[in-house]
């Protein structure tokens, strides 16, 4: 009971990073046809950040959370102003190779300026400790990145449907052009969505740094390749679906690796993709995404 | 109010609008007629600044807005319904409505205004929760009109309200259009039905392939020119 519970929340607590970290891919994704690559980078920007500030003395956890959470902002708002606003109307090939390049450069500055080695960060090692229900033991570290996603989740469903910044980024994945006309400006709607999705992202960044205890100059990579593969699940655009994609991802990882005996173990990434690729012949645009009719006009 | 002098518009090689030059006075309803693909709603987009024209002058009420963003030529009291309707399709009717409000910053008149149209289309309060993308053709271009009428403009682009809809509901809409006119606003109605656009306009401008072939009077169409059957057909 106390395995199978605490695996249930191992799934859970992958799967609420995934949906976070993928939701912000989608809520750029969804407006501007932008796969942000550097989205990782906007994790390592709020990492550094954490590290930096503990660095020059910083003690109060709280305090490295909300610098956490509102460095990850202002780089995604710096990424998009810099890099991405001058290739805005450009194909999409090259945002994605834009993206690419920013990601490159940001990580290679935290190597040349700060070290390409790990580097210790302890400030919010508090967040990471057993409690104890009864008889079980759990992660408050996991709890916490369950409760924290939901209720992230709640306010960004709440913004969305209520604001009317809100209801301009959902209009404009699907009609940009029709959105201006009614006189909302283009940057402000896309810098929102920078800005939400950089918040996401150093949300993110303040569970990685309190398990890993350091940040290196790759902290983010592998993890916007997971979110990726969620937002592909989930059908890429639609906010709902990465969501869904990120926690469906948690629990086939998790549930491989209760599955396979320890010395297959290795296995567990390679069979996770081929479930994905057996999911998206079945539904190939996603579990929540919309098929695109083509018609006899592109074959 | 709005001066269009010497409008070139092109795409590539092609160009779409050679030379256009027109004006719309102060209440007036100006009717653009024309051919399908003489260039009329590439100058309706170079007039909200969704197309950039290659070269020509736009002036609204004594301003250039020739170099001035989509968003603040709106702002400035112009607004256009968009061909093909263009609702939110994946947002409520509600939504879409208050949408069109996004640059008044007065909640109160912005709740009369949409109990005004709610009032006027039942239809629409029907269906206030539900995506707009559920409604009829005819429903969604009373809720396209109402959601640009939300921004209180001076002046209302209309292009080809009546485009595939069935006859009944262009007629119930352009009856909205002349009431609209009653009121005072001033509209620029680009239409292929000329018949029903003829009903209330003030001037008619004939464009074909690009150019501006006829402007005066709806009356002189058809007796002076013949161009009533040539290009707009009965």
């Amino acid at each position: 009971m106390d395995y199978a519970l605490q695996q249930l929340l191992n799934a859970l607590a992958f799967g609420a990073e995934y949906s976070l970290v993928a939701l912000g891919l989608a809520v750029v994704f969804s407006i501007m046809g932008l796969v942000n690559f550097a989205h990782g980078e906007i994790i390592g920007v709020s990492a550094y950040s954490v590290f930096l500030a503990a660095a020059l003395g910083l003690t109060s956890p709280i305090v490295a959370v909300l610098l956490a959470i509102a460095a990850a902002a202002l780089a995604a708002i710096a990424f998009e102003r810099v890099a991405f606003r001058p290739v805005r109307y450009a194909p999409t090939t090259t945002g994605l190779l834009t993206a690419f390049g920013v990601s490159i450069v940001v990580q290679n500055l935290f190597m040349l300026l700060i070290s390409p080695k790990p580097q210790s960060v302890s400030i919010l090692n508090g967040l990471n400790q057993m409690w104890f229900f009864g008889p079980f033991a759990v992660s408050s570290l996991q709890v916490m990145e369950l409760i924290v996603s939901g209720l992230t989740i709640l306010a960004l469903v709440l913004f969305l449907n209520r604001s009317t910044l809100g209801l301009a980024i959902r209009a404009a994945s699907r009609d940009f052009a029709t959105v201006r006309l009614m006189g909302i400006r283009a940057n402000r709607v896309i810098a929102t969505a920078f800005a939400i999705s950089g918040a996401l992202a150093g949300i993110a960044a303040v569970f990685i740094i309190a398990r890993r205890g350091s940040v290196s100059p790759d902290l983010g990579f592998g993890l916007v390749l997971k979110a990726f593969v969620a937002c592909v699940i989930g059908g890429f655009g639609s906010l709902a679906g990465a969501a869904a994609g990120g926690m469906l991802l948690g629990f086939i990882e998790v549930g491989l690796l209760v599955a396979l005996p320890q010395e297959y173990g290795g296995f567990k990434d390679a069979l996770t993709y081929v479930i994905i690729v057996a999911l998206l012949v079945y539904r190939p645009e996603g579990l929540l995404g919309q098929r695109v009719e083509l018609g006899d006009k592109e074959i | 109010m709005l001066t269009v002098d010497n409008l070139i518009v092109r795409y590539g090689a092609v160009t779409a609008v050679r030379d256009l030059s027109l004006k719309v006075g102060r209440g007036e309803l100006v009717a653009l007629l024309g051919p399908n693909g003489a260039g009329k709603s590439s100058t309706i987009n170079a007039l909200t600044g969704l197309v950039t024209p290659a070269s020509g002058r736009i002036t609204l009420d004594g301003q250039d807005i020739s170099r001035v963003r989509t968003e603040d030529r709106i702002r400035a009291g112009l607004t256009s319904t968009p061909e093909g309707r263009h609702i939110f399709a994946n947002l409520t009717v509600g939504e879409n409505l208050r949408l069109g409000a996004a640059t008044r910053r007065d909640p109160k008149g912005v709740r009369q205004d949409i109990e005004r149209f709610l009032a006027l289309f039942p239809v629409l309060s029907e269906r206030y929760g539900q995506a707009a993308g559920t409604l009829s053709g005819g429903e969604q271009q009373m809720l396209a009109i109402s959601r640009s009428l939300m921004s209180r403009p001076k002046l209302l682009l209309l292009d080809e309200p009546s485009l595939g809809l069935a006859p009944k509901i262009v007629v119930q809409i352009f009856d909205f259009i002349g009431e609209l006119k009653a009121e005072g606003l001033t509209l620029l109605v680009v239409e292929q039905n000329a018949r029903q656009a003829l009903r209330f306009a003030d001037r008619v401008y004939v464009v074909s392939a690009g150019t501006l072939r006829h402007s005066g009077p709806p009356a002189s169409l058809a007796d002076e020119h013949g161009l009533f059957n040539l290009y707009i057909g009965g």
